[in-house]
This record gives C-alpha cells, structure tokens and sequence, in this order.
C-alpha cells in the first residue's frame, strides 16, 4: 500500500482499530518513507508491539518477531545448525557406508533460520516488519551486534556464504527503558515516545477495541484510569489495563463502576501490592465521585 | 527547495546541539530529505518530523519543542533574551557561537575546584611513607587545600573492582551445559565419532553500580572529595556507573561525568545541580530515585552506594519506605557515612535509625584508608 501523506496513513491505521497520535503517524510515515528503523519508548501497555503488529497488516506484510532477553545470543537472532539432524546424518551415511563429507552437513536444509535471518531472506521477496520486542532487556553484547545488522542487513555464515537483501525489512524496536539503551543505536533509528493517551483518545481506542462494552461503563473506567495516572503509583495503568479492565467488567455483567466492584477488581488494574493498599476502599470512593462528578 | 530553508534546517541543528541535544548529522540529512515527502507548508508535520528524527531521548524532548517554537516562529528583536530561557546543556555543550552562552550564574564552580587553580598545583606523587601515611588517616573535612589535592591524586590512583554475577549469557567452559556446536565440530575430526563432549558455562560480568550521594549543607566538608571519588569510580570502572546527588532534590549526575576531563566534568555537574549544600530530604530523594529511576537502573544485581551522615530533616516514615523497597531491588545496599569515622560516634540520627535496617554494610567514608577498605569491600561482596 502506498500512502502519500501523513493524514492518510493516519486513516488507514484508524481503519484498523489503531488510534495514532498525529506525531506518531508522522514517524511512522517517516519510517516507510525514508526506510529507517523507528525506536519506541514509552511505559508498559501503551501499545508499542501493537504498533508493528498493525504495521504488517497494513502492508499486507509478515510480521516477524524477536523477543529479547538477557543473553540473546548469535544462535537464538539469527541461526543455528541442527546438530541432532547433523548426527543423525552422520550415523546414517555411516550405516550405508558413505562417507559424509563436511559441505553437505552445513547445507541449508540443516539451518536453523532465527528471525533475524528470516527477516533477511523473506525481505528478498518481501519485505516483512521485524520487531525487535523490549531491547532494554537484551544486553550490550546484543545491541552492538544488532547495530551491525541494522546498519548492512546483512549475515555472513561461515558455511554458508554471505546473506544479503537489496530492500531491507522494516524494522521496529521497543523499549521500556529498565536498562538506557546505546546512545549509538537511538541516533540510528527514528524515536517516537509513546505517552499515556487523553482521556478522549483513550476512550477511542477503548471503543475501537471493545465496540460492544458499554457507554456508561466505557466512559468511567476510562476516566477512572486517568484519575489513577495523576497519583503516586509505582506501576501506573497502561491502556493495556484499561482494555483489560473493561473486557474482565464486561465478563462480570457490569453496567457501570461502583465502589465494591472497583475493589474486588482492581488487580485488573494495579500490579503492586502496595498500590493496591493505597487506592482500595476511601480512594476509591473518592476517586469515583470525582470520575462521576466530571464524566457522567 | 530553497537554500534559505536548508541553512535555517542547519542552523537550528546546531542550535539544538549548543542546547546540549544530541544531534547526529545524518539524522539532520534524512530531515533535509524528508522535506520530499512531507508538506512543508504544515507546520506540524514539519515539526513531528523534526521531533522524530533528531530526538532520540525522553528527556530532550520538552527542550526541543520550547527550541523549535522559538526558532521557527517569526523572528523577534529580543532574540538573544528569549533563548536565555532555555537551559540544561545535558551533554556538554560544543562552542558554538550560536546562540548567546547560557545561564552564567549556575552555582558552585569554586565550590568544585576551578580549573584555574588547579591546573598551577603540581601534585606530588613521590611523598614520603610516613607523610602518606598521615594523609591516609586523616578525616577529609580537616584537611588543606594543598593535602586534599595530594588525596585527590592519590585517590585516582585507587583499583576499583566490584564483583561479579553470573549473567544468562553463556560461552565455552566447564558448565553443564552441553555445547553440541562444537561437540560435532569436534568429532568431525573424527569423522563422526562422539569423543569428548564440549561444555559451556555462564559468563559472568561485574556488576553495575549506582552512587547516590547528598550534598546537603552539612556534607558540605566532603562533597568536593566525594565528587573526585565518584569521577574516579566511574572512569575507572568498566560496567554502567550510574551517579546521583541530593539535597532537597535528586539530580541525576551520570551524564556529566562522562568527560574525559575532570574539572570540566565537575563544572558540568554543578551546572546542573541546584540546590548545592541545602536542606536534606533523603526520604523523598529516594523515593524519586525509586519511582523514576529504579527500574532503569537497578536491573541485572546492581550495588548502591548512599553516601550520607543520615541527617534528614524530612520525612522518617518514608524514609523508611522507600529504603524497604531499594533494599528489595538492588543486589547489596551499602551506607557510606562520613561522620562513621569518629569514634564516639553513634547512629542515634533518626534518619540512620529509620536507614539500618534496611544497610547491607554500613561503612565510614571519611579518609583515603576508609575508600581502600570499600575497595576490598566491593570487590568481595558475595561473600559475607
């Protein structure tokens, strides 16, 4: 699909129940248009994976996806050789007494393709969305090396030869800043910071995503969370929560928040035991006649 | 295209950069190039682009948007006076002429050491024995000028070592993991023949280290110490240094203390920082440590360091709280505390009471001999 300006893929993300911010679809826009790697930030459940999810779909393209972790390593990135096929190989040939020889031991079909090589190879015929999911927890020996990726798409196996692709992937990487991220790597990219939505922007999204939940129940809980946002909370709500929220009342035959279902709810909400504490009972109590004060 | 949009594109970058953002030129290409595809006309979508390709901070990003509406607003007579306004070089600023220097009241720079008077000392390295001896053991807040720069060399001169944890990362050792790449490259050598199995084990790397130090009125006589002592550690030391100071307020440091150059690395710092020698509220600089920096930086078992004589005229209960919870989140939770070097010293403050329970190691940090026994401290901490 082609966009010719920011506006327009702003309604096609519209379209597919994903409301973006003007700066975002602007980086976005950017990221197609100029084929560099966007770099997202922002708190936990504002939607940072969702954005390269509905990337893909809008492209009608694979989304291909490398979840990070501490000691993410060359073998689970990009490749390995599947040493239990290789042996069972060599035991074979044995018995039917060929000789194996090395070349057809590290042949493609005993490759082990990680995403970062799939990314690579798919991009040949297509190029897919590669999300680099939640780098902070990676750690530094993966981020130099996924400089080196970014900077030439390109993998060399020593057995195999060099891979390499003419239109590289469209790459995406979050971030939840537990760890800073290299200075190197953000000059290379795109930054968008994702904040907390509006309250008009986040009932949007609630009633693109949950059209059949109820007015009344959609408008509260959301203005509950912005409330929620405001206070000194370790773990503040993301719209992941307020959704989840929302879909756990919906389950519950909730038409409308009140006192006693906003306590014997609020893990939906809040993750810490000590934020729990403090919003349970009186601040709830307050909280909502604030919300119904301002939202009904 | 008009050569006077792209000068102004240019000169606003290096605007940004005098305001201390950091500006990579070839983001500053693909912001030319993206005039292509975007409408220049509409100014907010000129400005997302901007945002987007030459921010890649949080933290910058509020500076940027107050630069970028003075910059590409109508130009005014009092140019000059509006960008005075706009503060916190976060990166050391590069001399550019553009625009007018900044704030030049920024407290304190004789309060670190000017550079000036620095740089005509000659510090002796070749004293006597007995004469190091004496300056080992001598409390920071007594000493002369002349001595507290002999220390500070000899400071500089301290091996720091944390020790280390074992990461999840894993390379070839004698773990019990099974390494079967080089397993079968082995017995390739024998065509296929199983000898000798190959291990790999856990890597381990040191670990990171926060500092989180208070410069409140009454630490006043060690802060200029302290602050040679936390450059040291942190340029000596491979792994993240993360660095923090407090008063009333918490200021994060690390930054700063990134150059190369001493003196201007501490005139940085105290650029920053606001509330030199103040009031201390150690209870709510910790819990704005936990809330907007404990996750970022207390991953992977760091150790932290407070370096405090615990005289906090806020808070107790929260003091408390907030040292409950960084005792949860960090590896080993150590007190550095000047005033521990007295011997009729006793932890009788309310602040320290409220602290103790929390404290891994509650140590003195009052003389050179004191940091050579943290030294051996952090190098060890596994070990109790």
């Amino acid at each position: 699909m082609n966009f010719n300006s920011i506006d327009s893929l702003q309604s096609a993300l519209r379209e597919r129940n994903y409301i973006a911010e003007h700066g975002l679809a602007t980086s976005l826009y950017l990221t197609l248009k100029l084929n560099r790697p966007l770099f997202l930030e922002g708190e936990a459940g504002v939607g940072k994976t969702e954005v390269a999810k509905v990337l893909a779909s809008l492209l009608d393209t694979d989304l291909i996806r490398l979840q990070c972790y501490e000691g993410l390593d060359v073998h689970h990135a990009v490749y390995e050789w599947n040493y239990t096929r290789q042996m069972m190989h060599i035991r074979l040939s044995e018995a039917s007494g060929e000789g194996t020889n090395e070349s057809e031991l590290f042949g493609p079909e005993f490759l082990l393709r990680r995403p970062l090589l799939q990314a690579i190879e798919q991009s040949k015929e297509k190029p897919p969305v590669l999300l680099i999911d939640e780098l902070d927890r990676s750690d530094e020996e993966f981020e130099a090396f996924l400089l080196e990726i970014l900077s030439d798409f390109q993998i060399t196996i020593p057995e195999v030869g060099t891979i390499t692709t003419p239109n590289p992937p469209l790459v995406v990487i979050t971030s939840n800043r537990t760890r800073e991220v290299h200075d190197a790597l953000k000059r290379r990219c795109l930054y968008y910071w994702i904040d907390y939505p509006s309250f008009e922007k986040e009932l949007e999204i609630v009633q693109a995503r949950l059209p059949h939940a109820p007015e009344k129940l959609a408008r509260q809980v959301t203005g509950f969370i912005q409330k929620l946002r405001e206070m000194d909370l370790y773990k503040l709500p993301g719209v992941a929560e307020t959704l989840d929220w929302i879909t756990a009342l919906v389950a519950l035959d909730q038409q409308a928040l009140d006192p006693i279902i906003v306590d014997e709810t609020l893990g939906a909400v809040l993750k810490y035991q000590d934020d729990v504490e403090k919003i349970r009972g009186e601040q709830t109590r307050l909280i909502l006649d604030r919300v119904k004060a301002g939202v009904d | 295209m008009s050569g006077q949009l792209i000068y102004n594109i240019l000169l606003f970058g290096r605007v940004l950069r005098r305001l201390g953002l950091d500006v990579n030129p070839g983001r500053m290409m693909d912001l030319v190039s993206a005039l292509d595809h975007i409408e220049i006309g509409n100014k907010p979508d000129f400005f997302y682009a901007a945002r987007t390709l030459l921010v890649h901070e949080r933290e910058d990003l509020q500076l940027f948007d107050e630069a970028f509406d003075l910059f590409w607003r109508k130009p005014a007579q009092s140019w000059d006076v509006q960008w005075q306004g706009l503060t916190r070089p976060r990166r050391p600023a590069k001399p550019i002429v553009l625009p007018p220097p900044l704030k030049d009241d920024a407290p304190t720079a004789d309060n670190l050491g000017s550079p000036s008077q620095e740089a005509l000392t000659v510090v002796e390295v070749t004293r006597t024995y007995s004469d190091r001896e004496i300056l080992r053991h001598k409390d920071f807040a007594q000493m002369s000028a002349e001595e507290s720069d002999a220390v500070k060399e000899l400071m500089s001169h301290l091996r720091w070592k944390i020790s280390e944890r074992r990461t999840r990362r894993r390379h070839p050792g004698k773990g019990e993991m099974l390494d079967l790449r080089r397993t079968l490259r082995r017995s390739l050598r024998a065509s296929g023949e199983v000898f000798s199995w190959a291990y790999r084990e856990p890597k381990r790397k040191p670990r990171p280290l926060v500092i989180v130090a208070d410069i409140s009125g009454s630490m006043e006589r060690y802060t200029r110490l302290l602050l040679h002592f936390i450059y040291g550690m942190k340029s000596a030391l491979t792994q993240p240094v993360e660095a923090f100071v407090f008063s009333t307020r918490l200021t994060r440091i690390t930054r700063p203390l990134q150059i190369r150059d001493l003196d201007r690395a501490l005139k940085n710092v105290g650029e920053l920082v606001h509330d030199w020698a103040g009031g201390t509220r150690i209870g709510e600089s910790l819990k704005f440590f936990n809330f907007e920096w404990g996750r970022r930086v207390l991953g992977r078992g760091a150790v932290v360091l407070i370096i405090s004589d615990g005289w906090d005229r806020g808070d107790i209960e929260l003091l408390s709280r907030e040292m409950a919870r960084l005792k949860r989140s960090c590896h080993r939770l150590i007190w550095l505390n000047p005033l521990l070097g007295a011997a009729e010293y006793e932890p009788l403050t309310r602040g320290i009471q409220a602290a103790l329970p929390y404290i891994d190691y509650f140590l003195p940090v009052h003389n050179l001999a004191s940091l050579e026994d943290l030294a051996d401290r952090l190098a060890d901490l596994d070990r109790r």
